[in-house]
């Protein structure tokens, strides 16, 4: 019983760990993408792949709801708005790739020495499974939603609020910004004159002699 | 059973690839703002790992805040973006130098 327990155990472990490293090289695989990528819209679908594969990775963290947020916010609202701007944008791509191989032996030899440097510091033998053991599973009825919430809208009610008040000023500064005045030539409606119109602005009542009285005279 | 290192050093080398992105895309602005997304992204990786090993949910509630901060960012970004193509016809860093005087 002891023996079939160990091995059951076992096999569930491995598997996790399959879903982690396929997710994990898609991950970083996307993310060499979004840098090397010779056209923008291709980067910018790369990097949706990236937030697609980190919230799975995140649904392996427990953290459900910001995974579902991730979804949401980034890959729906964000980053099409990358999308829009990108496709409106008429760019020069072959102006932009200026200088991509001259950076490129300086680019990957600071980012291999700071990857070394901090694998260093957060490898196994500081963050391993002996020092930092995996935390229990939670049970099915667990909610990481109400938890979340419990704590955001008592204890971090404060930043919330100031959250709030962040999105309203980039929602302004973002339409003040890309507003467009009116020229001088352009011909527009204004309601509220067209409101506020009487008779005489519009019709003109000439007192004039009629035919048959003209020929008279 | 899968360990804490292993989060943190995907969410190192997803660090390093940004950074190396923002070196060899110096002159892309729109490049530029992805691989600060990626960046975020790689913080965020930390934060839950760390949230998640500890039984601690306020690194959750942190990375709630870090993207709230990054979409407004990013909408930012992208509205001075768009007024600069509008103003010089490009997104080239290099024809940035209406202040050069």
């Amino acid at each position: 019983m002891h023996g079939y327990m160990h091995v059951t155990n076992n096999r569930i472990m491995s598997a996790e760990q399959i879903i982690f490293y396929i997710f994990a090289s898609i991950l970083t695989l996307s993310a060499l993408g979004v840098i090397t990528a010779r056209n923008p819209v291709h980067a910018v679908l790369l990097l949706v792949l990236a937030f697609f594969t980190s919230a799975a990775l995140w649904l392996l963290l427990e953290a459900e709801f910001l995974a579902i947020t991730l979804v949401l916010v980034y890959v729906g609202a964000v980053m099409v708005l990358f999308l829009f701007v990108v496709m409106m944008l008429d760019i020069n791509i072959t102006r932009m790739r200026e200088g991509f191989a001259r950076y490129l032996p300086l680019g990957m030899l600071v980012a291999l020495v700071i990857a070394f440097e901090m694998a260093l510091v957060l490898g196994p033998q500081h963050f391993g499974l002996e020092r930092v053991p995996a935390p229990m599973r939670h049970t099915a009825g667990y909610s990481n939603t109400a938890e979340l919430g419990s704590v955001l809208y008592t204890v971090y009610l404060y930043p919330f609020e100031i959250a709030a008040a962040i999105l309203l000023v980039a929602i302004v500064a973002a339409i003040a910004l890309t507003l467009r005045k009116r020229t001088q030539n352009t011909r527009y409606q204004n309601p509220g004159e067209q409101v506020l119109v009487r008779r005489e602005d519009r019709v003109r009542i000439v007192k004039m002699l009629s035919e048959q009285e003209g020929k008279r005279s | 059973m899968i360990a804490l290192s292993d989060y943190l050093i995907l969410g190192a080398v997803l660090f390093c690839i940004s950074m190396a992105g923002i070196f060899l895309n110096r002159k892309n602005v729109i490049v530029l703002l992805m691989a600060i997304e990626l960046m975020l992204l790689a913080v965020n990786m930390n934060f839950i790992a760390f949230s998640h090993y500890s039984g601690d949910i306020a690194g959750q509630i942190f990375v709630f805040f870090i993207l709230t901060v990054a979409a407004a960012e990013s909408a930012i970004g992208l509205a001075i973006l768009v007024v600069l193509f509008r103003n010089i016809r490009a997104i080239n860093v290099e024809d940035m130098d209406k202040l050069k005087g």
